[in-house]
């Protein structure tokens, strides 16, 4: 089967006026379907614009970026609009969840875009807010939540769709440890259901809990390890 | 679904908002009401000068002596008596392109009854005058033509006449004096209302014409008449009756070209047509004036849009993120400006009808509210939302994502 994710040689440059800012250089990088994968790296190497190409919100300057096969080369704005709508789910880091909202209709958004009816978009998001434990929630205003029951809510969010691919930058970035450990509970969760996901964070012990790590540096690949499984090695959410 | 689901989104937007929505649509709201109320108003004053042209009659010359010249007037019209009952049967009898042809003799006169009396205007008339005028007896009868030719001392009175000397006495077979001669009253004329120039034409009374010219009005020339009132055939004989009366007139009154006219044809289908058309030029002014407070109201909408996409760019970059295309977008902020301008046209509607209804009430002025201005005036509305909401939708639906979602 092919790779959820295969970029083979992105640059991006930003350019404003006089400056010219490489951001990427020539990264390849190949996710396979059912990985965990974590990014880390200093700040400004890079991190968020690859999840940005990678999450189809971007165009690469050069190279190919494959998403289940299908090149995004030369792709129209609503062609992009589609593929995240359909292939793709989105965590943040400040959980970018619509105020005065309730917890529901939150998660129902990406279905509305996706055209799914009603009665089928009820549903199914409030099997995603079970999926995340907040069934009992579901009327609640995203406002009215702590942060870690509102990046459950965009994980909800994300994952509603049943995407190819979650993509989370930075999830835990404004949690406290305990509900960092959490999120990342529910994340290991999905990716035990085999969903595949690439997550972007600061933290080695945030990172400890993906099956493989990559690290950016100054836009290209400083490494890339297989990381021991952490259930075995008793790296679980108790020792964080 | 989509629209359903965009205006829920915008129901939201315009309710978590709810005194600048209502500011916003506050601009709508005055300019729909002023186009309502103005168009109400001047449609109603068009209305009212339709009506008066209608009771003058139609397809009306008015042959008055005196000459003009193509500068103006020589000597002041009307005051050389130069026009004769004799031009008028000629005029009658020869023209073919005149249906009647009424002369008219014209003073004021105090007309007294018991202990009551009255000025008023009095006019000397022959029966085709009340048909030229479109003007009917409502009770008693008609002067005849032998009351004409035999000067008999008849009268008909106008309702004002009526009311002021009899009250609610029935006036036929009464004797009144006028200027102290007395006359019986054999017939009162419908109420005709205000003429175009605003005087009340029921404050008259007609009495026949040659009794007028012998018995009332007696000057050194017995038979001349003030005026004589044209009627053409049909409005397309309007033109040719002109033609014959100057032609006929000139011949009578030896008019050669050495010599001035000493009559004046006016068409007064074409002056009434004037004003008419100054009313409607009138209304629709009103009009255009109103739709000037509609664009500022839009202009409005426009920047309240602006200014509401720049407060939601977050929540459009997670909305593009989620997978919302641009039209997704544009729907989204198109829905709610039309939202805002449209509840703004109907209760601007509301109050232009009321206002309308208010002006109609205190002024006395009669107004005219259609369904199609109304139509119209919503209509314009919902356009203007589309209009002005046009740019600020698009400036969302072209927002990059990325940045939407890194704005705070
Ligand atoms: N829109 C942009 N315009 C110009 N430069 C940018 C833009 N986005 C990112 N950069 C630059 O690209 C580099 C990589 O940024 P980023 O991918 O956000 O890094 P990271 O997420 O690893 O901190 C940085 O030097 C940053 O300043
Ligand atoms: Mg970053």
């Amino acid at each position: 089967m092919e790779d959820v994710v295969r970029t083979i040689r992105i640059s991006k440059v930003y350019s404003s006026g006089e400056q010219r800012v490489e951001a990427l250089k020539e990264v390849s990088l190949s996710v396979e379907r059912g990985d965990f994968l974590s990014i880390m790296g200093a700040s400004g190497s890079g991190k968020s614009t690859f999840m940005n190409i990678i999450g189809c919100l971007d165009l690469p300057t050069s190279g190919d970026y494959w998403i289940e096969g299908e090149n995004v080369r030369g792709m129209s704005k609503n062609a992009l609009a589609e593929i995240r709508n359909r292939k793709i789910g989105f965590v943040f880091q400040g959980f970018n969840l619509l105020s005065r909202t309730s917890a529901l209709e939150n998660v129902e958004l990406p279905l509305i875009y996706g055209r799914v009816p009603a009665v089928k978009r009820r549903a199914k998001a409030i099997a995603a807010l079970e999926m995340v434990g907040l069934a009992d929630r579901s009327q609640h205003y995203s406002n009215q939540m702590s942060g870690g029951q509102q990046q459950r809510v965009a994980i909800a969010r994300a994952l509603v769709g049943e995407p190819s691919i979650i993509l989370a930058d930075e999830p835990t970035g404004n949690l406290d440890t305990a509900t960092s450990s959490e999120i990342m509970a529910i994340f290991q969760k999905l990716n035990r259901q085999g969903i595949t996901i690439v997550m972007v964070t600061h933290e080695p012990d945030i990172a400890a809990f993906s099956k493989r790590n990559v690290v950016f540096r100054d836009g290209r690949i400083l490494s890339d390890v297989q990381l021991p499984d952490p259930t075995e090695t008793g790296r679980s959410r108790g020792n964080l | 679904m989509e629209l359903l689901m965009s205006l829920r989104i915008a129901i939201r937007a315009l309710r978590s908002n709810k005194m600048r929505s209502f500011l916003t649509m506050l601009g709508i709201i005055i300019g729909i009401a002023a186009v309502i109320a103005m168009v109400a108003i001047g449609s109603g004053a068009s209305k009212i000068v339709s009506e008066q042209i209608a009771s003058i009659g139609s397809n009306i010359l008015l042959i008055l002596p005196g000459s003009t010249t193509s500068g103006g007037l020589r000597l002041p019209t009307g005051a050389a008596p130069t026009l004769t009952y004799d031009d008028a049967r000629a005029i009658q009898k020869e023209c073919s392109a005149v249906a009647y042809a009424a002369p008219v003799v014209r003073g004021a006169a105090q007309i007294i009854y018991g202990n009551m009396n009255w000025s008023t205007v009095v006019m000397g008339i022959t029966p085709e005058y009340l048909l030229v005028r479109n003007w009917p007896v409502i009770h008693g009868r008609h002067i005849t033509p032998s009351d004409v030719e035999g000067s008999v001392k008849n009268c008909l009175i106008g309702q004002t006449v009526a009311t002021n000397l009899f009250g609610s006495e029935d006036p036929i077979g009464k004797i009144v004096r006028i200027k102290k001669v007395p006359f019986t009253v054999v017939g009162l004329l419908d109420q005709k209302g205000q003429s175009p120039q605003g005087t009340d034409q029921d404050d008259i009374v007609y009495i026949p014409l040659r009794t007028a010219q012998r018995k009332l009005f007696g000057t050194q020339f017995p038979n001349t008449v003030g005026s004589i009132m044209v009627q053409a055939k049909s409005e397309q004989d309007l033109d040719r009756a002109e033609e014959q009366v100057n032609v006929l007139l000139s011949q009578r009154h030896r008019i050669g070209p050495s010599r001035d006219q000493d009559f004046t044809v006016r068409n007064l289908s074409e002056i009434l047509g004037v004003a008419e058309q100054s009313s409607k030029a009138m209304s629709f002014l009103l009009g255009a004036v109103a739709s000037i407070s509609l664009i500022v109201g839009g202009i409005g909408i426009m920047n309240i849009m602006l200014v509401s996409v720049t407060e939601r760019t977050r929540e459009i970059g997670i909305r593009m993120a989620i997978g919302a295309k641009e039209r997704d977008i544009m729907l989204q902020f198109l829905v709610e400006a039309v939202l805002l301008t449209l509840i703004g046209g109907i209760l601007g509607m509301a109050l232009g009808v009321a206002g309308a209804k208010l002006v109609s009430a205190f002024f006395n002025w009669p107004t005219l509210i259609s369904a199609k201005a109304i139509l119209m005036a919503v209509g314009f509305s919902g356009a203007v939302g589309i209009f002005f909401g046009f740019y600020p939708a698009r400036k969302a639906a072209l927002l990059n994502p990325i940045e939407a979602l890194r704005y705070e």
